[in-house]
């Protein structure tokens, strides 16, 4: 009995590292692929040195060289800042964007945890990420990294609401919180995906997602113009790399979210039989490195919302828009519209 | 009418989305980086870099310690320290310039009377101890020996506009 237990917890542990070492890989070619994506769009070439043995391999050990730099950099403490709450900050930051991944289906089946209440764990998940940043904010003890801690605090609470009634939609369409469910709510080719009903709620919740993340155009709360980093301006060494790692791990958890909701998970784009109908992994992988592409497009693209443009488009604009559509999805869903409902 | 188009507009993301195209056209135009040390841009023959020294075809140094180089320097870079030699023709015994007060104006090469001093187009230098920045007149000559056919040229190439 007791040793059925601990097999359970060693089981369990070896999943959630079998989640997490990837993650952190992808995390680490993340970087890398903003780089070249940015790179490209300025017509640049982005690194293209770092190589392994001599060879130089297009540049691909850039994020192991990054990674090995800040490591071995010192953590310096500002004076006067509470030590506790300077190095939990980052950690609850890392813990809870980790933590969303549990629930997260890879695949039919392969899943960490496979909850009925999935989409309420993540939204809860993402929401705790803001105390993360509050705390390294006023542990800091600098004003500009509480300024950018309140800035980034009241736009993350304030997407948060336009993002949770975009999951709304998906929710009233899939009938269900789990997201396997929800997947399987959008099987057979790409006509049955929820993004078609829920066009808007689509591009909203993408838009909260990029806002929610602290990303180009909505990253007030870094500005390198005028708070130089916001919150995390005091950290330096392994404590920022880990910010840093939350920072992407929480945009491949949006992308990954956008890509179960609105673009049928682990479902191929085309119907039938075919092999490449095939539901697998694969196209998972690939959709949700659509929406990162989508991230660093932002990013090359767009200049810094004003704070005050952002406050507005998050509560006067998303919120409006996403109540007129949950009614309008209601109406479909009554009348049962199209493949979907 | 045209608020109703501009609201409009704005809820597609027209502007938004153009935005984003033309990035993405940028994203598959060829990249206008130049891989440094494999490739090099052009040079032009004026191109003003460290300095060098020159000899006339019969191996004499050119330079005859005029100090007109010295007087013109608008940094005080060079210092030159002159005597005469056993034969009795006049010539430095000192020539330096302190590559870390020079500002490659170029002034000593317009200046010399005898097109002894130039600046080469070499740029790619290092100094790997202290005091080394102050090159030495043997320094300046063997880099002028090393170089006498490529400054000739880019001299000859750019005689005509001087």
């Amino acid at each position: 009995m007791i040793l059925e237990q601990i097999w359970m917890i060693v089981w369990t542990l070896l999943k959630i590292v079998a989640i997490m070492l990837p993650l952190i890989l992808c995390v680490a070619y993340a970087t890398y692929f903003e780089r070249k994506v940015i790179a490209f769009m300025h017509t640049r070439m982005g690194p293209n040195r770092v190589g392994l043995f001599g060879f130089r391999l297009r540049g691909l050990m850039q994020p192991f060289a990054d990674v090995i730099k800040l490591l071995t950099k010192e953590i310096i403490f500002p004076s006067n800042a509470n030590k506790f709450l300077f190095l939990i900050a980052p950690v609850i930051t890392l813990a809870t964007a980790f933590a969303a991944w549990a629930v997260v289906p890879f695949e039919d089946g392969l899943v960490l945890a496979n909850i009925n209440a999935g989409l309420v764990y993540i939204l809860a998940m993402t929401s705790l990420g803001v105390y993360g940043v509050i705390i390294a904010g006023w542990a800091s003890n600098s004003k500009y990294a509480l300024l950018g801690a309140l800035r980034s605090a009241a736009q993350i609470v304030s997407y948060e609401i336009a993002m949770g009634f975009a999951l709304v939609g998906v929710l009233v369409a899939a009938g269900s919180l789990n997201l396997t469910e929800i997947v399987h709510g959008q099987q057979g080719g790409i006509q049955n995906w929820y993004f078609i009903p829920l066009f808007p709620l689509f591009v909203i919740y993408f838009i909260a997602g990029v806002a929610e993340t602290n990303r180009a155009p909505f990253d007030v709360a870094e500005g390198e113009s005028e708070i130089v980093a916001g919150f995390h301006v005091e950290y330096s060494g392994s404590a920022f790399a880990v910010f840093f790692l939350a920072e992407y791990a929480n945009m491949i958890i949006i992308s990954a979210l956008a890509a179960i909701m609105f673009l049928g998970g682990w479902y191929s784009p085309i119907g039938g039989d075919s092999i490449l109908a095939t539901p697998s992994v694969f196209w998972f992988f690939v959709k949700t490195c659509v929406f990162m592409y989508l991230y660093f497009w932002f990013r090359a693209s767009f200049p810094r919302y004003r704070y005050d443009q952002i406050m507005r488009l998050g509560w006067k604009v998303f919120i409006p828009i996403t109540i007129v559509w949950i009614m309008v999805v209601a109406i479909m869903k009554v009348y049962h519209l199209g493949p979907w409902f | 009418m045209s608020k109703v188009v501009n609201y409009l507009k704005s809820l597609t993301l027209k502007e938004l989305r153009r935005g984003m195209g033309l990035t993405l056209k940028y994203f598959f135009k060829r990249k206008f980086t130049v891989r440094y040390p494999e490739e090099k841009t052009p040079k032009s023959p004026r191109f003003r870099g460290l300095h060098a020294l020159r000899r006339y075809p019969n191996g004499e140094e050119r330079c005859i310690a005029c100090k007109l180089c010295e007087a013109v320097c608008p940094a005080a870079a060079i210092t030159i320290d002159s005597d005469v030699r056993e034969d009795g023709s006049r010539r430095t015994t000192k020539y330096e310039i302190d590559l870390f007060k020079c500002i490659y104006c170029g002034f000593c090469e317009e200046s010399c009377p005898v097109d002894s001093i130039v600046e080469t187009d070499i740029h790619e230098y290092h100094f790997e101890s202290k005091g080394k920045n102050i090159i030495t007149k043997e320094q300046l000559l063997a880099i002028g020996d090393m170089y006498e056919e490529k400054i000739a040229e880019t001299k000859q190439q750019d005689a005509k506009y001087r």
